[in-house]
């Protein structure tokens, strides 16, 4: 019994890790935190820095919630981390947050949410940022 | 000859529309590579030297001369924003630099790198333009024996004082001149090291051997290593300076000016001693020692305006002697011999309005590289987070395109393979590329030397010390390959007080330490996904 977020240090990011944090309290399970890179670029502002995952997990831990903190940097996007971890933790909800796209963007980069929306074989809880 | 009405004519041709227009695309490539880690001023060169067959030589080389200048300033901005040199000169900028960044001066770091890049490169090319005719009223007296003195000092300089270590160093060099031999004779046409295969009779060709060194070799190197972790990049706004850090830096740009024009002129160059030497310099006469190793804003323009001025001087034996001291200005030599210009002391007089040229070109690509780097900084930045397999799979297709419009000979591209494989061994096994890329391009130049000499005295050995400026060179060489054996006896002899004494140890302090910095940029290399 576990919550998967998939989590960005962007405004999305929190808004997802917030709302992640307030439905694991509510079952009482396990928060599954995934930052993950490519790793393929000298420089990825999408990758959490130390600093960011170590305040995240006295964060979590000051709650009292149980959790696991994953940073899979292995050349997968970040749907299929967030997919694979769903599925080897047997997931029963995923948090992601939304950001605006415009279709052409999406159409050239492609959309991580989207991917996850379809392919998920758990509930998906979908926020936007405040 | 008059300088200053040749360096106007030079301003002249290299300000026509289309000139300009080379030094622009120029530093913008230039400052574009030089920003990306892995990726230098000497690949994109190498890259570039098939653009020969079409262009002009004035308009190629002003454009390979923006990509020098602007290799040096992009580098510094990845080494203050990430900590990861750029490029292996600005090393030491990247100890001070990134700490000004963390403490949220990046702006100030940024912009005394860039306006002192400005003074140093200007004040250096100032100095090219007034040493370099001098050295060639030297050089023209010089004969055979002694060129060839010269030429063998700057390979071994080249070998034995830069890098991490001489058996490595040594083994590239071997390496280099083995490639350089390949091909006919030039004097008695006979055919070496050809093993029976026609094609190899012309030579190698040494687009195809740069391009397959530093463009396949780095390509592999980075595919085996492709993924690592992500790096942050410091984030910054508009580069701008206060007050006090004017006052801080004028200083420390003219004394790095002073280090790294010398260094970068002398046959055993390379812009990594002067910068470093100019960081200590700096640390020891500055009013704010305590803020060294935190972020001192002369930490940064010292050794960023060393390097620079480094880059001018490395141009004077370049241009006068046609010898060269680095790898983009070896690169840049193939590329004059490609055009059939014949490069060493006669240059000035053959190509004047080139060589002048080019100069001018050096002071206008300065000027452009400061407009272009002040303000746009944040964006170079940016480059940063290219993924790595478009940026290779990029330079690939460029490469082979180059190897293969040499001589449109699909075996070229075997050999681009072949060489690209030796390429990345050497980055495997921490081989420097510099000492190969000088053996390959100088080899033939240094053998030529070495045949008229033993023509002139017959085939006698000693016609090689026939001229008094080759017995000085050849005690000098002495000297740098005796050193470290005669240091290391005098450390045995008296352990006590060696590491105390005074300009000995201070020389080999400095080296110890530009080696680690090597063995920094390596590790870097060599880190594992």
């Amino acid at each position: 019994m576990t919550v998967v977020v998939g989590y960005v240090p962007t405004p999305e990011g929190e808004a997802a890790l917030t709302q992640a944090i307030t439905e694991a309290r509510k079952n009482n399970t396990t928060l599954v935190l995934i930052n993950s890179s490519k790793g393929e670029a000298t420089v990825d502002n999408r990758f959490a820095q130390e600093g960011d995952i170590h305040d995240i997990e006295q964060r979590l831990a000051s709650q009292g919630i149980q959790y696991l903190v994953k940073r899979p940097v292995r050349g997968h996007d970040a749907a299929a981390e967030v997919l694979d971890a769903a599925e080897e933790h047997h997931a029963d909800l995923i948090v992601i947050g939304l950001r605006r796209r415009t279709p052409v963007g999406k159409l050239i980069m492609g959309s991580t949410s989207q991917r996850i929306l379809l392919e998920a074989d758990c509930p998906v809880l979908a926020v936007k940022a405040g | 000859m008059d300088v200053w009405s040749s360096l106007m004519d030079g301003f002249a041709t290299a300000l026509t529309p289309m000139n300009f227009l080379y030094a622009v695309i120029g530093v913008i490539l230039g400052t574009a590579v030089g920003v990306l880690p892995g990726l230098g001023p000497a690949m994109t060169v190498a890259l570039l030297l098939p653009v020969t067959y079409a262009l002009e030589p004035t308009s190629a080389f002003i454009m390979f001369a923006g990509i020098y200048y602007g290799g040096m300033y992009g580098g510094s901005t990845t080494s203050i924003l990430l900590n990861t040199p750029g490029e292996s000169s600005s090393v030491v900028t990247a100890i001070e630099g990134n700490k000004m960044a963390k403490a949220g001066r990046a702006a100030q770091a940024l912009a005394t790198a860039a306006i002192g890049s400005f003074v140093a490169g200007t004040i250096g090319t100032a100095l090219l333009a007034v040493c370099a005719p001098i050295v060639v009223k030297f050089a023209v007296s010089l004969g055979a024996p002694s060129y060839f003195a010269i030429m063998v000092l700057a390979l071994l300089a080249v070998t034995a004082v830069l890098g991490s270590s001489r058996l490595r160093g040594f083994a590239s060099l071997g390496l280099g001149l083995a490639i350089g031999l390949v091909g006919m004779d030039s004097v008695t046409g006979q055919r070496r090291l050809t093993f029976g295969q026609p094609l190899l009779a012309d030579g190698l060709d040494i687009v195809v051997v740069a391009v397959a060194i530093f463009a396949v070799g780095e390509a592999l190197w980075v595919a085996a290593h492709l993924r690592r972790t992500p790096l942050h990049a410091i984030p910054v706004g508009q580069p701008w300076m206060g007050k006090s850090d004017w006052k801080r830096s004028w200083k420390p740009w003219l004394r790095g000016t002073a280090f790294g024009f010398p260094f970068g002129a002398l046959p055993a160059g390379g812009a990594e001693i002067p910068t470093f030497l100019s960081y200590v310099t700096e640390k020891r006469l500055s009013k704010h020692p305590e803020e060294f190793g935190k972020g001192a804003i002369e930490g940064v323009a010292g050794p960023e305006a060393a390097n620079n001025a480094a880059a001018a001087g490395t141009l004077t034996p370049m241009l006068a002697l046609g010898l060269p001291t680095n790898a983009t200005a070896a690169v840049m030599l193939a590329a004059f011999t490609s055009y059939g210009i014949q490069p060493g002391p006669q240059l000035f007089s053959s190509q004047g309005p080139l060589v002048w040229a080019l100069i001018a070109s050096l002071f206008i690509g300065n000027f452009l590289l400061l407009i272009i780097n002040l303000p746009l900084a944040p964006l170079w930045a940016k480059l940063l987070q290219l993924p790595r397999p478009y940026l290779y799979a990029g330079i690939l297709f460029f490469a082979t395109l180059g190897a293969y419009s040499v001589n449109l000979q699909a075996f070229d591209l075997v050999l681009l393979l072949v060489l690209g494989a030796l390429g990345f061994m050497m980055r495997r096994f921490g081989l420097p590329v510099l000492p190969l890329v000088l053996g390959v391009i100088l080899g033939p130049r240094i053998e030529g030397q070495l045949r008229k000499t033993l023509q002139l005295s017959a085939g006698d050995p000693a016609g090689l010390l026939g001229e008094p400026i080759a017995v000085g060179v050849y005690v000098i060489i002495a000297l740098i390959l005796a050193w470290p054996f005669a240091y290391k006896l005098f450390r045995r002899n008296r352990p006590a007080t060696a590491p105390a004494g005074g300009a000995a140890g201070l020389a080999t302090d400095t080296d110890d330490t530009v080696h680690s910095n090597h063995h920094a940029v390596y590790s870097d290399h060599k880190e594992q996904p």
